[in-house]
């Protein structure tokens, strides 16, 4: 314990004090007189100069003793490591805690002489030292003071010096001279070796001289390719991709070889004419298109006629109604020929077909059948030739582009319309029973039992003939001969001649599918039954003249309407003999056609090239429409036809034209809703008004 | 084939039609009745212009296709069918 650590504030007081006061003495003796000045009053005042941040304590505290010990212990040493023991599974005090403090390391370079390094050296230098041993004895002496002055030698000089000395010291004092110089040098120039005995090899190989091999070829030819990717460029070649499976799998059902190989062979015909014609055909649906669109352009006001125009001036005719003339057709080939025969096509409504002849007994020629449609007036979508005037034709119901043809020279034809020959696609002859008189009337009728197509026909020779179409020919049956009534004049042998009359009309029924009417050239109706060959229903006796046309009404089944050459026209209920009205045109009518809108409208169209319209509802004396139509007025007009659904009539007259005109509102009037009263349409509502007029009519009669 | 030359002569004869051509899916006439120059002119333009319209029409529905495209100004009319492979362009003046 030392009493000097206890006061070591009052101390350090004095220390200070007396620093300050040896300070001052070293800056006297330093620095000059002025200084010196003051340090004469610091020198005198030798009082303790308390710092102003000495802590102030008592003196009870100034004289307490403060114990310290002194001990090894390293301070800095952790008092409480704890370990945790693996084996007890808990943490534990280590017992014992080095208080080891290192205060200076340094690693340094000396050996230890019997270790293994030490040994080696110790040989190395041996055999450096036996080299030079005479000439080194004097330089030995020399660097053994050296070396004692040394400290740092290592201590193998030593033990190399004391060895050396054992050595006799045979050595020439010359060679010590000489290699004086040397020799010093020498064990000083003793190789560092390494502890690790490393030591480096390299090789280098002999580099071979590179050289540049090259080879050019032709550039790949380019060409650059863009495309856009669209929706509907995807789904083109989506629908490109399901044609050709389809086609793939056609082909795999078509089966034998030869077909495969005949194909193949059309194939590359084929190719090679599109590529000669240079394939201007497949313009052919753009400029058909075009054609259309120019004629629009052209007729531009016809066709917003025919489209919007209602005669307004009808409002103020009283019941009264007119026809608006919209397109012409015409074509140069058919200029001379008459109109012989209107049929409108039942699928497109647009589309008619126009049959050309002659009804001139001396001037007989070529016949044409053509197909106009409303968008194209300039020029027929079909033309086809025929040897021998056209005198009637039908377009079937459920294939449109069949067309039956009946012929002057009593010949009936097929035309296809999906193959624009201009042959016929089926044709009767002399041999296939061909009528010996001109064909006036055809009639597609349902198909039979065995899916073939049939059609009637009639002609002046008396027979109405059925004919099949079996197997592409065509085949034909008589179904009823026409017989003159009362004719018959009796032969000896008991044989009854029977005249044959003429058709020149026939319709068949709506709905009873057995039942036709047959007009003939005497002026009879016949009412005939398919099943019936040999019977006739029933008679009329309609005119005086050949009846020109027969028409069910489309709405009711009991009335028929017929017109004939001497200038009536007569309407019918078939179960009455007598007609119900009749009406005198003045001229020889040509056709009567029923409007397919009302069951009391109809048309009929005469020689001095008038168009009657008339309708029973509004006025049953008289017609509600008469109006020149002809287009020149020396033409007669030989047939009329309604559109299934466009407010128009066509008119065809004997110069080949065909005039398109439009009913206005007056002539297609629907019966007038009373208010709060629903109107019917339909049938029924037509069947019920053509029955109230005929019931009239019926009461009329009766009463007389 | 001789139907489609007289389609196109009887097209070409009607009234009020300036001239008419045909035009290849590259936008190169091929037969026109106008002098070069213009054909030139109009092909190149009319093409790119059927291109874009077809395209609007079949981007809305890819089964749709275009038909036909009239351009009426205050001159003329021009009408335009586009085919698969080829163009049919032409100018009609309708009288009015």
């Amino acid at each position: 314990m030392l009493p000097a650590s206890a006061k070591a504030p009052h101390k350090q007081s004095r220390k200070q004090s007396i620093s300050i006061g040896r300070g001052t003495r070293k800056r006297d003796e330093d620095s000059g007189t002025e200084v010196g000045e003051g340090t004469d009053e610091w020198a005198q005042s030798k009082a303790t100069v308390r710092p102003p941040d000495q802590l102030e304590l008592t003196d009870a505290e100034l004289k307490e003793e403060f114990t310290r010990i002194l001990t090894a212990n390293n301070p800095h040493a952790p008092q409480n490591i704890i370990r945790y023991s693996f084996k007890e599974g808990t943490y534990k005090p280590i017992g014992f805690v080095n208080q080891l403090a290192v205060h200076y390391t340094q690693v340094g370079n000396l050996i230890p002489k019997d270790s293994d390094e030490g040994r080696r050296q110790h040989y190395r230098d041996e055999l450096v030292a036996v080299s030079y041993q005479g000439s080194q004895e004097s330089a030995k002496v020399i660097s053994e003071t050296e070396n004692l002055e040394e400290d740092e030698e290592p201590k193998e000089l030593e033990t190399e010096s004391g060895s050396q000395t054992d050595v006799p010291a045979a050595g020439a004092a010359e060679k010590v001279t000489e290699e004086e110089l040397m020799t010093p040098k020498q064990p000083k120039e003793r190789k560092l070796t390494n502890q690790f005995n490393f030591s480096e090899r390299a090789s280098q190989t002999f580099n071979n001289p590179l050289r540049d091999r090259e080879c050019q070829m032709e550039p790949p030819p380019r060409t650059n390719f863009s495309a856009t990717a669209n929706q509907w460029e995807i789904y083109d070649a989506y629908v490109e991709e399901l044609e050709k499976q389809e086609k793939t799998k056609e082909k795999e059902k078509a089966k034998t070889p030869v077909a495969k190989k005949s194909g193949k062979m059309a194939m590359r015909k084929l190719t090679s004419m599109e590529s000669q014609t240079d394939d201007i055909i497949k313009v052919s649906q753009a400029a058909k298109i075009v054609e259309r669109m120019v004629n629009q352009n052209t007729y531009d006001d016809v066709a917003q006629d025919f489209k919007y125009y209602e005669d307004a001036a009808d409002e103020y005719r009283d019941q009264v109604g007119t026809l608006l003339p919209l397109w012409k057709f015409q074509n140069d080939k058919a200029k001379r020929l008459s109109v012989t025969a209107l049929c409108w096509n039942p699928k497109y409504r647009d589309l008619f077909a126009v049959g050309h002849g002659s009804y001139d007994f001396m001037k007989q020629s070529r016949g044409m059948l053509l197909l106009y449609s409303m968008k194209n007036p300039s020029f027929p979508e079909y033309m086809f030739s025929s040897d021998s005037g056209i005198m009637c034709l039908d377009i079937h119901v459920d294939h449109p582009y069949l067309v039956a043809v009946g012929h002057y020279d009593g010949n009936v034809a097929i035309y296809n319309l999906k193959k624009p020959h201009s042959q016929p696609s089926f044709r009767s002859s002399a041999k296939s029973g061909k009528h010996s008189d001109p064909v006036w009337q055809v009639k597609w009728q349902k198909d039979d039992m065995d899916q073939n197509l049939n059609f009637f026909s009639v002609s002046s020779d008396g027979r109405i003939v059925s004919w099949t179409l079996v197997k592409s020919e065509l085949v034909h049956v008589d179904v009823i001969k026409l017989k003159v009534e009362g004719s018959t004049t009796e032969v000896p042998e008991g044989l009854q001649l029977h005249t044959v009359g003429c058709g020149t009309a026939f319709d068949f029924h709506k709905e009873i599918d057995y039942m036709f009417l047959v007009g003939t050239e005497e002026g009879k109706i016949y009412k005939c039954s398919k099943s019936y060959s040999s019977q006739f229903l029933d008679t009329y006796d309609a005119h005086n003249m050949a009846v020109d046309a027969v028409s069910w009404n489309p709405y009711h089944t009991k009335v028929f309407m017929s017109c004939s050459s001497d200038w009536t026209v007569k309407i019918w209920d078939h179960t009455i003999k007598t007609p119900m009205f009749i009406y005198d045109l003045n001229s020889a009518v040509g056709d009567v056609a029923w409007a397919p809108y009302s069951s009391t409208v109809f048309a009929a169209v005469t020689t001095d090239g008038k168009a009657h319209v008339f309708d029973l509802a509004i006025n049953k004396y008289e017609a509600i429409c008469n109006q020149p139509v002809a287009a020149k007025k020396k033409n007669k007009i030989t047939h009329v036809q309604f559109n299934p659904i466009h407010p128009i009539i066509i008119v065809g007259d004997d110069r080949g034209h065909i005039i398109c005109l439009k009913l206005s509102p007056n002539l297609r009037k629907m019966p007038k809703e009373k208010k709060g009263q629903e109107v019917q349409k339909g049938p029924a509502v037509e069947i019920a008004k053509l029955d109230k007029l005929l019931n009239l009519v019926r009461e009329v009669k009766i009463k007389t | 084939q001789a139907e489609v030359e007289e389609t196109l002569k009887r097209i070409q004869s009607h009234k009020g039609v300036i001239g008419t051509m045909v035009v290849n899916a590259e936008g190169i006439p091929i037969r026109t009745t106008l002098d070069n120059s213009t054909t030139v002119q109009y092909a190149g333009l009319l093409h790119h212009l059927t291109m874009k319209a077809k395209s609007t029409v079949r981007d809305i529905d890819p089964q749709n296709d275009l038909t036909f495209l009239r351009i009426r100004s205050k001159k003329h009319e021009i009408m335009v069918a586009p085919d698969k492979e080829y163009l049919l362009i032409v100018i009609q003046n309708p009288c009015e």
